[in-house]
Order: C-alpha cells, then structure tokens, then sequence
C-alpha cells in the first residue's frame, strides 16, 4: 500500500510501523461506527415504541381516557408542570453553578480546591430518592415559615398567590430540591471550561489594570458561555425527566398554576407516569405512555434548541 | 491495588458466596410434598400480608416458594388475564367494564374463575390538630372537609359535631393519594354511597377533587399529615401512627376503625351477584349505609383472584394450599398480625372455602 503524502497523523504513524494499515486502526473505526449506530438506533428504537404505544390513546375518544377528557386536556396541566419546575431549577441553579465554578477555578486557594470540587461532584451521586426524602422531610417543613412570609409579603406576585401550603410539599420546594439535583452536573462542566481559560488571556487583562473581576468578565466568561450552556442543557435534562424526588415531594393536583406555594400544584410527566402506571391497565397506560412522547419532544425540541444557541455562539 | 486491600476482597467475595450457599441448603428441611414455584401479583395494600403468608407458607412446605410482586391492583389483574402470573390480588372485584370480567373467564378456561375477598382493612380518617386531641365527624361534613366546602377547623358545623371541644382557628388541609389506590376508591366509594347529596363525584381510584394536598402512597399521606398542622387525610388504619383518629358517626353512634367493626361491616354486605359468574365468585356490595351496632364501614376489600384448573399439577396444588392457607383463621391471624388487617369472620371463611377448594389440575 502507498503511503499519501497528506496523510493524517494516524496513518503517518501506521506507515512508520510497517507501512500498512494496522489491524488496531480498523478495528477501532469499526468500532465507532457501531457505537454511533447503536446510539441512534436505540433513540429510534424509543421513539418507534413511543409512537406506537401512544397512538391507541391518540385515536380514543375522550371518554374512554383517564378523567374523561381528552389527550390535550389531560397532558397539558402535566406539560406545564415540567416545564415550570424545570425552569425554576434551571434559573436558580445556573447562576449558582457559574459562581461555584468560578470559585473553585480562579478564586478558592488551592487547598481546598481539590476537596471542594470533589465535594460538589459527590452531590451529583447521590440518588435522586434521597433527595426525594430530603425534600419531604427536611426542606419541605423548613420551607413552610418562609413561604407564609413570602405570602404575607409578596401576595401580590402571582407567584407567591398562597395561601401558602402547611405541609411544605409545593412546586417551590421541589424546585429547589431540583435545582440542588442539577448543580454539580451545570458546576462541573462550568469548572473544567473555566480552567482552560488561555493564562495570556488572562494575565493580558490584569496586566492592563483589570480587577480580577473584570477580567473573569472579560476573559474566563466568554471563553466559557457555550460550555456553560450546554451544561445548563445537560441539567435541564435532567430537571425535565427528574421523576422520584419530584413523585414524593409535590403535591399535585391536576391544574395549571403560577403559584408557587399552594398546597394545588401540576404535576410533571415523569412523575404523573411514576405516580399513576401501578394501578393503570389497557388505555390509561397508552395515554401514560402519549405523555411520556411528548415529554420526549419537549426534551429533543431544547436540546436542538441549545445546539442552534452554542453554534451561534462558536461562529461569533 | 494494595495486597491488603485484595484480601479483604477475596474475603467478603468468600463469606458473600458462603452466605448464599447457606441460603440454599436452608430449604431443604422437611414438610409437606409441594414443590415448584408459583408467582402472583397485584395490589399493594395486600403486600404486607402476602409478605406474610409466603413466609409462613414456605416455612411448612420447603419445597414450595410463592413470590407475590406488589405491581398494583390494575397491574395484576391484567398480568393474570395475560397469564403471567396463577394469581392476583386485587383491591376491586373483577368488573365487565373493559372486558376484564371476561378475559379473566377466557384466561381460565375450561376451569372456572376464583375469586373471594382475603384482606379486610378498615380505612382510618387520621388528622393533625395541635390541642385536639379526640374528633367526630359526621358523614356529612367529612364529605365537605375533603371536597374543601368547609376549610376552617372552627367551621360551625365541626363544632356541633365535637360538642365542648375547643377547636383552634387553622386552615384546613385535606391530604388525598396523589397515585390511584384502592384506598381512594372505597373511601369515596363511601362517601358517594352515605351522602351523595355533598360527594357528587363519580368512584373512582383517582382523587376526583382537584385543589387538596395530594400524597404518594398511604406513607406519603401519612407524612404529609403529620407535617403539616390543620391537614386531614384517610389511610389504612394500620399505618395511622401516632396521629389522632377521627370517629365517625354510624347511624346513632361514633364509630372508630378497629378490625373487629371493619369484618363485621363484610359479614353483613350482600354479594354481588350480577358480576359473580359461576359458583367461584364472591364479590360483594359493601354496605356503607349500615347502622348496625358495632360496625365501621369506611374498609378497603382485597380479593384473592385464581383458577380452578392449571395446566400442571404442582402449580394447581400450590395455588390451592397457598389460598386455602390466605383465607383460613391462621393465615387472617398473620395478616392481621403483620398487616394490621381484619380477620375475616369464620362464617364468611367456610363460605367461600369450597372455591378455593375446586382449584384442581386439569
């Protein structure tokens, strides 16, 4: 076999051992494309079961699903749950995550950098029911004086509507449980993106007299933005699929709310599935499965929607 | 890796396979000639006693082992009909409504269906009041309680049921099942049947108000009471814990759930006769209306659902000896022992003996 002379790095180094192809080379490419393959066909293969378990739900009249009403009316209070908590948790823990990020890559003295980022990783495996627990026995009923006060204060704000629940279990407080879920996933990749700022970057702005604030603005958050986003995706993922905390925290109910603090709130997909499947059979468990579609494609439909923002991001 | 480090793994490697052998050879002591495996599954209220009977029953006969998986009543019912697994149990009778009745009857032929009621549980109404310490309520207002008609605990109409009870001004918070359960169903099955004037809702095993506080699971339901002063919820007598229990008025009197007045409230209900086919079938029609002395009719009703003829004769001789032990004054001791439920009356156990007894191979 020739060897070209524009030949990548891979096959310069399978010329200099022999001058042909090494058996490791191709076994390894074929390897790759079956990963690549098996990926896809395990996404299509949910998709396929989706559609086809959903579509007897989709063609049943109104009566004969779960509550008499028909797939919108009843997907719709559990859509917009998800949505709602997941953006709760997206919003409080992103600017949270930048900061934790920041502190552990340009600010905290070395020694406990190590050991603090170890800790913050930890937070991520832990099991999401013990964060459940956590939720419904600990920050639930610590939540309930702050959520009177947030009643008593800022009524006004559709928000904070109350009356505040006496159980603590609101949208509120699965959110925050949510946004103590997703942290470590949106830190750890905001960390190791921060780290890599190019040092002359860096120096170059404190040499010209910029504060060490001004020059993580100018510098290490640029350099960082479209990783920071795509972890806040990565997060939002998760926030959207979360199904044991959110099934053991949150009172649902069954209705489209803003107010955070009620004892009424919606549930979210996932946890309407987990909460409802045990005890459903023939139909019920199709329009269980149509909702899990369309949590499917609220979950692709952000995440394409996170590439176009990172890819507008990398041409600029 | 460390050479200590390896050694302790091969050590717990060692004691982890020798305790697994263990566990083998534990079941090869004597008993009786059954031997296989035979599984059921369903509802999740009988998974306390079917944690129970299987542990009794494999302890008698060591060849023999029954795994009851907790998937639900829905779950069950519908792995029977596939025929997943010789048994189920569940919360309701099997019913026409989407052809489940004659699936069921499809699924045993040429046997017959099985189905009597193993697990009787009364339903408590526990509440969280801070300095209230005993509470009645009439049907009625129960009724407006949980569809939040009434939302203050000093509501005029609780007063006049707990006549020189002090009651404190705290909102009230009625804490529902948030997952379908066999519990919501008959509570509101009682609710609708005692005054269907205020619960105009239809029975259903999914909480039909929407606006309370909603829980998952009797557990969740009960945390949630204990967490939140003012709530209210209803859950099986068994797991109330620590919180107070409501009594509620039966007829002339205030009854609270104990096991003796939930049996009683099944000994006294009519069958239903219209979805019992063949002479197996002992579903009944609860009678909440009861006034009798000593009753208490807020109970959930678990069935046993069988065969009378299984393919093999090892799978028929287990499923028999398995039921006839759920439903024999022993088996309803242990349940009543570990599940907290009520024993079924010996008059109604010899009555619905001989369906268990017709389970043969065929």
């Amino acid at each position: 076999m020739e060897v070209d002379t524009t030949t990548n790095a891979g096959q310069l180094l399978a010329a200099a051992s022999g001058g042909r192809r090494r058996v490791g080379d191709r076994v390894f490419s074929n390897l790759s494309v079956a990963a690549a393959v098996t990926i896809l066909a395990l996404l299509a293969g949910v998709a396929f079961f989706l559609l086809v378990e959903a579509l007897p739900a989709v063609e049943a009249a109104p009566s004969e699903l779960p509550g008499d009403q028909s797939l919108i009316d009843y997907i719709a209070p559990l859509a917009f749950g998800t949505v709602l908590a997941a953006t709760i948790a997206i919003l409080l823990a992103v600017p949270l995550a930048v900061a934790v990020a920041l502190f552990i890559s340009h600010v905290a003295p070395r020694r406990i950098v190590l050991v603090l980022g170890y800790l913050v990783d930890l937070l991520a495996a832990v099991p999401s029911i013990v964060y459940g627990l956590w939720g419904i026995f600990v920050l639930g009923p610590a939540a309930v004086g702050p959520m009177e006060w947030l009643e008593q204060k800022l009524g006004f704000v559709p928000f904070f509507e109350g009356p505040a629940s006496a159980t603590g279990r609101t949208m509120l407080v699965a959110g925050l449980v949510l946004t103590v879920m997703i942290l470590p996933i949106v830190s750890a990749v905001a960390r190791e993106v921060f780290q890599q700022t190019p040092r002359r970057l860096q120096e170059g702005a404190l040499a010209l007299g910029a504060t060490r604030w001004e020059m993580i603005k100018m510098t290490v958050l640029p350099f960082g933005r479209s990783s920071v986003i795509s972890g806040a995706m990565l997060g939002l993922g998760r926030a959207l699929g979360e199904t044991m905390a959110v099934t053991i925290i949150l009172s649902v109910s069954g209705i489209v709310t803003f107010n955070l603090i009620s004892q009424a709130n919606p549930s979210t997909i996932a946890a309407n599935i987990a909460l409802d499947f045990p005890e459903s059979s023939g139909l019920a468990i199709n329009t269980l499965i149509a909702s899990g579609l369309v949590l499917f494609a609220i979950t692709l439909v952000t995440n394409l929607f996170a590439r176009a923002i990172v890819a507008r991001q990398n041409v600029q | 890796m460390k050479p200590s480090r390896l050694i302790a793994i091969v050590v717990s490697l060692a004691v982890l396979a020798v305790g697994v052998a263990a566990c083998g050879s534990s079941a090869s002591g004597g008993g009786s000639g059954l031997s296989g495996q035979v599984a059921g599954a369903g509802s999740t209220a009988q998974e306390a006693a079917q944690e129970a009977w299987t542990a009794e029953f494999e302890n008698e006969n060591s060849g023999a082992t029954v795994t009851y998986d907790a998937v639900g009543s829905g779950g069950g019912r519908e792995q029977f009909i596939a025929g997943g697994v010789a048994f189920a149990g569940s919360d309701a009778a099997l019913e026409e409504e989407e052809g489940e009745l004659n699936k069921a009857l499809d699924r045993c032929k040429p046997g017959q269906l099985v189905e009597v009621p193993a697990y009787v549980s009364p339903i408590a109404i526990v509440y969280n009041l801070e300095g209230v310490e005993s509470l009645r309520l009439s049907p009625e207002t129960l009724a407006k309680i949980f569809n939040q008609e009434i939302d203050s605990w000093s509501d005029p109409a609780i007063a006049k049921d707990n006549p020189g009870v002090e009651l404190p001004d705290t909102r009230i918070t009625p804490v529902n099942r948030s997952d379908e359960s066999g519990t919501t169903e008959n509570f509101t099955d009682y609710l609708s049947k005692v005054v269907p004037s205020v619960w105009t809702y239809e029975v259903s095993g999914d909480w039909p108000v929407k606006g309370g506080e909603a829980a998952q699971g009797t557990s969740g339901v009960v945390e949630a009471v204990s967490a939140g002063d003012g709530a209210i919820g209803y859950a099986d007598a068994s797991q109330a814990g620590e919180l107070g229990i409501a009594k509620i008025e039966v007829g002339s009197r205030w009854a609270e759930p104990t096991p003796e007045a939930a049996a009683k409230v099944l000994e006294e209900s009519p069958e239903a006769k219209s979805i019992a086919k063949g002479p197996y079938m002992f579903p009944f029609e609860l009678d909440r209306e009861t006034e009798s002395q000593g009753t208490y009719p807020i109970v959930l009703v678990s069935y046993l659902i069988a065969c009378t003829r299984y393919g093999s004769a090892s799978e028929a001789e287990i499923v028999k000896s398995y039921l006839e032990y759920a439903i024999s004054s022993e088996g309803q001791e242990v349940a009543a022992e570990n599940a907290g439920s009520a024993p079924l009356s010996p008059a109604l156990s010899s009555k619905i003996a001989p369906a268990v007894e017709a389970i043969e191979a065929g």
